[in-house]
């Protein structure tokens, strides 16, 4: 009788572990090595200098990944120099969407004037690693000694439809308080985004 | 032939001016009706001309919370016209909208298409497709302020579905089948 109700704990374990995938703030996150837009393969280890990253899940086709676009560029290039580069990666699968294929990828990256790696999670392995769900969804991550240690999660700001009516820039709010050794807040926020498919 | 014609110059003179008659008088039929036809037309497109309320989450929000007594099942799906998988199950809430509008079942659209886009991308959206169900856009930019109030397991992510009625609710961040639709539909129902 004691073992199966320990065989039924294991299983309900297990489905909990499974329902509860993603991470939270404060896990430490995992690297990956996925191929960039120049065919490279980039991992965040790559990264010896960063303070910690700025990992954006966005596409190409969803309209609210593209209305961030230059904001996106905004923050690499103001962050990069201080230790928190942009990473962005495209979750979706091009046999769904075609719009989102490498190729495309490859172009839009050119034509918007990224300025930092655009990778593609081929074969869709850790967009469910780090729990994003939409595009654009951002992990805030601070290299610690312990790892990348994950440190906001959710939307750049609070207005996806106009960047200069942007009252709360609560991602570039979550760097500044890491560079200035504060607490992140809020840690997490939501936001409307194209669902990951 | 020729002889007979000429023979019977005056009569054919009658039979010319008739057949010119009936000619006109056919082809301003023929005329009038094309015309009345393009008219009616284009008076059909102007009384479809959809006009799509712009909601913000506060004026949204009354219609997600009906009253306890209310005994009308709500279907709210959140969708956008560039939304992939939103458009592959659109038909399924349109097809249950109107097989349960009997059993009052009441099937919304909620659009988060920009607003900018209502004009270029919504209504045309709607014409091409022939959407029945009444579509609305929830325009509220700030959207870490009320996606928990929709539901406190929403992460954002389109498309998502609520489903009331009285203090009955559930809601899903998922794509639907019609079967799954209309098994969800039955059991608020019988609620």
């Amino acid at each position: 009788m004691k073992r199966i109700v320990l065989l039924i704990t294991l299983v309900l374990a297990a489905f909990a572990g499974i329902s509860a995938q993603g991470y939270k703030v404060g896990d430490t996150a995992a690297d990956f090595k996925l191929k960039n837009v120049d065919n490279k393969m980039v991992s965040l280890a790559d990264f010896s200098k960063a303070k910690g990253f700025i990992i954006v899940f966005t596409c190409n086709h969803c309209p609210y990944a593209k209305a961030y676009e230059q904001r996106i560029v905004a923050l690499d290039k103001k962050y990069k120099a201080k230790g928190y580069p942009v990473i962005a990666i495209n979750p979706n699968n091009p046999a769904t969407v075609p719009a989102d294929s490498f190729e495309e990828m490859q172009k839009r990256h050119k034509e918007a004037g990224f300025t930092f790696p655009y990778l593609f999670d081929n074969g869709q392995k850790i967009y469910p690693v780090y729990g994003a769900t939409r595009t654009p969804h951002v992990f805030l991550l601070e290299k610690t000694k312990k790892g990348n240690v994950v440190r906001y999660i959710g939307a750049i700001d609070d207005n996806y439809e106009d960047a200069s009516a942007v009252k709360t820039p609560y991602l570039a709010n979550a760097v500044d308080a890491l560079l200035a050794g504060k607490e992140v807040n809020p840690s997490s926020t939501k936001a409307i985004g194209c669902g990951i498919k | 032939m020729f002889l007979s014609i000429s023979s019977s110059h005056s009569l054919n003179h009658h039979l010319t001016l008739l057949i010119m008659k009936l000619f006109i008088i056919i082809l301003f039929t023929l005329l009038s009706t094309t015309f009345s036809s393009s008219i009616k037309a284009q008076q059909t497109v102007k009384s479809e001309t959809i006009k799509i309320p712009v909601y913000n989450y506060t004026q949204l929000e009354p219609m997600l919370h009906p009253k306890a007594d209310n005994d009308t099942t709500y279907i709210f799906n959140f969708w956008a016209t560039y939304c992939i998988p939103c458009i592959k199950e659109l038909p399924y809430f349109e097809q249950i909208g109107k097989e349960y509008a009997s059993k009052k079942v009441k099937v919304v659209l909620i659009s988060m298409d920009f607003k900018s886009k209502i004009t270029s991308q919504v209504i045309p959206f709607i014409k091409k497709r022939k959407v029945q169900s009444p579509v609305i856009v929830l325009s509220d930019p700030d959207a870490n302020s009320w996606i928990d109030k929709v539901n406190a397991t929403w992460s954002g992510a389109l498309p998502a579905t609520l489903i009331v009625k009285g203090n009955s609710r559930e809601f899903y961040e998922k794509s639907f089948t019609y079967d799954e639709l209309q098994v969800l539909t039955i059991k608020f129902l019988k609620q």
